[in-house]
């Protein structure tokens, strides 16, 4: 158990909706949410379709523990072809939406073709239909949410929706759920979009089993024990992923002004103890710490704006709390674009949510036009009359309602920094792999994160492998490879399971393994969770390569490559992929070219 | 010594493991929408306020009962439903002021907060202490210290 074993397929092309069986033999193979996805992904489409036509596949999928008691037990991935990268998308998201699902029913939804006009799904306890979304379609996500729970009367209703930016195919546009989680990476938002689908809303009854519930107990008792009493887990609660800003500005590791350099100036305003700290008015951005469902860390920050500031003092609708800045929106609003006013940076973060896009990407490519701006290649004329200068906190809150919204300027930055240094000549300015761009590490000063990025199955991301601990011991890129393969297999397990990767601050592999074993049905050791995380890997590598990726593409862009790093403790640096890269391959057991060998893929069996 | 449930809605941090702790013991699964006690976000998350029933003296659910269904443990002190002889007439609901006892379509029966039997595992659970299981007479006790605390008027030595 741990399972509903039911699949809901979803043909918006012929307007049906049918539950299936799960495919016990694959759930056994590959696990849940992130590996079960792919490989219903790969069964179902061909992996050279375009990702913005009927043929994609999306594919909503929770693991099983998800809705479980196990701490994090939220999770939820959404798995399709990515039209950021035109490489498998996966992108997780905690909140309530996912355990939802599970308690309505389902394990995976499975969206097929595309919809002749809008429309949302409302499932309820196993009854699904598909509703007209005309009224919906042109509003932001937090006005779907509200209307739909409005028109159902149900106010328990969980649901996960696109705004603007992925109705009008913002390539970096994403899927929120409860209002400021978000399946944030690679595009998912606009394949949804793609489907004329606006919206899905999910209530259940129907409750979660295990198929021993006395070890389960246990198991969940130990784990949350271990959690509790962890420093990182702890830092997490006190200081959510923002802790890592001061982290990284002191290794010398914060991407700043489009990644010229590595340390920001500004960083002490946008800070944990910036969003702590009263201003002059006596406001304080910071109101408290939320938890996703089930999570005993509860990460989650809840802010709110100056009601003087500029950016809301003529708009009341925006004095409310929501969701406040983590790491990866403050990298991304603040020192890559060089803006260092923490109320401008949290109202840019509630503009993504809003309007349904990916903070990383929407910075980093806001960088490069910034860039690109002060080389004098792109004018005011081109930017809607904004100066789009470096550190310029107004042009970057602007231009966040405009991406969102899909205007002006906003349209060319809703191409991705990717295509928009193309379509300006300056391709080298780019600072992303496979269309996606960096997060908010730098990979000349963590070269393990370097290697990570250029080999992540879905485009630069920093959370599909964890090298901290070797890049900040030794600053070479000397074994850094094994260690990036054995961690990228690692969290393709935890990310299959339904929990989230941030209680790896505290639990290893056998404290996965007990929750699962105690879950599911069926013997699982810790080898067998440990090669499902390797095959996992395989598979999405697969993907990528069936959809036309090559070796090429695993790599970095000239900056990391050929630029040091100008500061910090690995100054002089220079990411050095051309030593890491053949000997993560031959660990993996993957060619020169970089395609798993067939021995490789019989040991898999794939 | 009599106990009660102490909520201090400041704490919660809407992980929801209470709704889940509670409908695990009273169903063996995990499942939220049968649970006992329930956690109310508002704005954006910006406040969490978990809510169960708080065991009146005179329970209007149990005078309101016409069936007798609805007794007192006279050890814990809550106010506790025989499943056996419900009728799920539903006046109960009807009865209490707050709202914290709920008919359930799946038993035909209404679902209330039992205490555990005296070992609430909401309580057990809750993983920042907003809600804790004390002392009946004392629920006060501690915000009444951290206001006392505050009448210190000496200068700090």
């Amino acid at each position: 158990m741990g399972w509903q074993k039911q699949v809901l397929r979803v043909d918006l092309n012929k307007s049906t909706a049918e539950a299936e069986p799960l495919n016990m033999e694959w759930a056994n193979a590959y696990l849940g949410e992130r590996g079960l996805a792919t490989k219903y992904l790969m069964e179902n489409m061909d992996p050279k379709a375009d990702a913005m036509s009927p043929e994609n596949v999306l594919i909503f999928a929770t693991g099983p523990l998800t809705g479980t008691m196990s701490s994090t037990s939220g999770r939820y991935a959404v798995v399709t072809k990515g039209p950021l990268t035109n490489c498998i998308a996966c992108s997780n998201s905690g909140g309530k939406f996912g355990a939802e699902m599970k308690f309505a029913g389902y394990d995976l939804l499975i969206i097929e073709g595309k919809a002749e006009k809008p429309v949302y799904l409302h499932i309820v306890d196993g009854k699904v239909e598909i509703l007209p979304a005309d009224e919906l379609w042109g509003g932001s996500v937090w006005e779907t949410e509200e209307s739909i729970k409005a028109k159902h009367q149900n106010p328990l209703l969980k649901v996960a929706s696109i705004g603007v930016a992925g109705e009008r195919g913002v390539y970096f546009a994403c899927i929120i759920n409860d209002l400021h989680r978000a399946a944030g990476r690679s595009g998912v938002g606009a394949v949804m979009g793609s489907k004329n689908l606006k919206a899905i809303a999910v209530h259940g009854t129907r409750g979660v089993t295990v198929d021993d519930p006395t070890a389960f107990m246990s198991a969940v008792k130990e784990t949350h024990k271990l959690l509790a009493e962890n420093d990182g887990a702890k830092e997490l609660t006190d200081y959510g992923t923002h802790a890592m800003i001061d982290m990284m500005q002191e290794w010398g590791s914060l991407p700043t002004r489009n990644f010229n350099e590595v340390q920001f100036e500004g960083t002490h305003k946008i800070n944990p103890a910036a969003s702590t700290t009263p201003n002059a008015n006596g406001h304080r951005n910071l109101i408290t710490n939320k938890a996703c469902f089930g999570c005993t860390i509860a990460c989650g920050r809840i802010a709110h704006i100056d009601e003087e500031h500029f950016t809301i003092v003529n708009r009341p609708r925006y004095k409310h709390a929501s969701g406040g800045i983590e790491y990866e929106a403050a990298f991304a609003l603040g020192p890559v674009v060089g803006v260092d006013d923490i109320d401008a940076l949290t109202f840019a973060s509630f503009m993504t949510n809003e309007h349904g896009m990916d903070p990383i990407s929407f910075g980093v490519t806001l960088a490069a036009a910034m860039e690109l701006f002060e080389m004098g290649v792109i004018t005011e004329a081109d930017t809607d009359g904004i100066a789009l200068n470096f550190g310029n906190a107004e042009a970057l809150t602007i231009m966040a309602e405009k991406t969102g919204k899909h205007e002006g300027f906003g349209q060319i930055l809703g191409l991705g920094s990717k295509r928009l240094c193309e379509k300006y000549g300056h391709p080298e300015l780019f600072m992303g792999v496979k269309g996606q761009e960096f997060a908010g590490y730098d990979g000349r000063t963590l070269q393990g994160m370097g290697l990570g990025y250029a080999t992540s199955n879905r485009g630069a991301c920093h959370l599909k492998h964890d090298t901290f601990g070797v890049d900040m011991e030794d600053t070479s890129g000397n074994g850094k490879a094994q260690p990036c393969k054995d961690s990228q297999d690692f969290v393709s397990l935890v990310d299959s399971t339904g929990l989230c990767l941030f209680t790896a601050a505290a639990l290893g592999m056998e404290e996965y393994h007990m929750q699962i074993d105690a879950a599911c049905e069926g013997d699982w050791s810790v080898e067998r969770l440990t090669e499902i995380g390797e095959r996992v890997w395989n598979l999405e590598r697969q993907f990528n390569l069936a959809a036309g990726i090559t070796a090429a593409d695993d790599t970095l862009p000239k900056r990391l490559l050929e630029t040091p790093a100008p500061s910090g403790s690995a100054k002089g640096k220079v990411n050095e992929l051309d030593k890491m890269l053949p000997e993560y391959y031959a660990i993996r057991g993957w060619t020169a070219d970089g395609v798993p060998s067939n021995e490789t893929l019989s040991r898999l069996k794939l | 010594m009599q106990k009660s449930l102490l909520i201090t809605p400041e704490l919660c941090t809407s992980c929801l493991q209470c709704e889940m702790a509670c409908s695990f013991e009273h169903g063996g699964v995990f499942n939220p929408a049968k649970s006992r006690i329930k956690v109310f976000e508002f704005e954006h998350g910006r406040r969490a306020v978990p809510y169960t029933c708080t065991q009146c003296a005179e329970a209007w659910c149990m005078h309101a009962c016409p069936v007798e269904a609805i007794t007192k443990n006279a050890e814990t002190g809550a106010m506790e439903v025989e499943d056996a002889v419900c009728v799920g007439c539903k006046v109960c609901t009807i009865a209490c002021p707050f709202g914290t006892i709920n008919y359930n379509a799946d038993s035909g029966k209404v679902l209330k907060c039992d205490l555990c039997g005296g070992d609430p595992k909401c309580a057990e659970v809750c993983p920042t202490a907003a809600i804790v299981y004390v002392d009946s007479d004392w629920t006060g006790y501690d915000r009444m210290r951290s206001w006392a605390a505050k009448t210190d008027v000496q200068p700090a030595t």
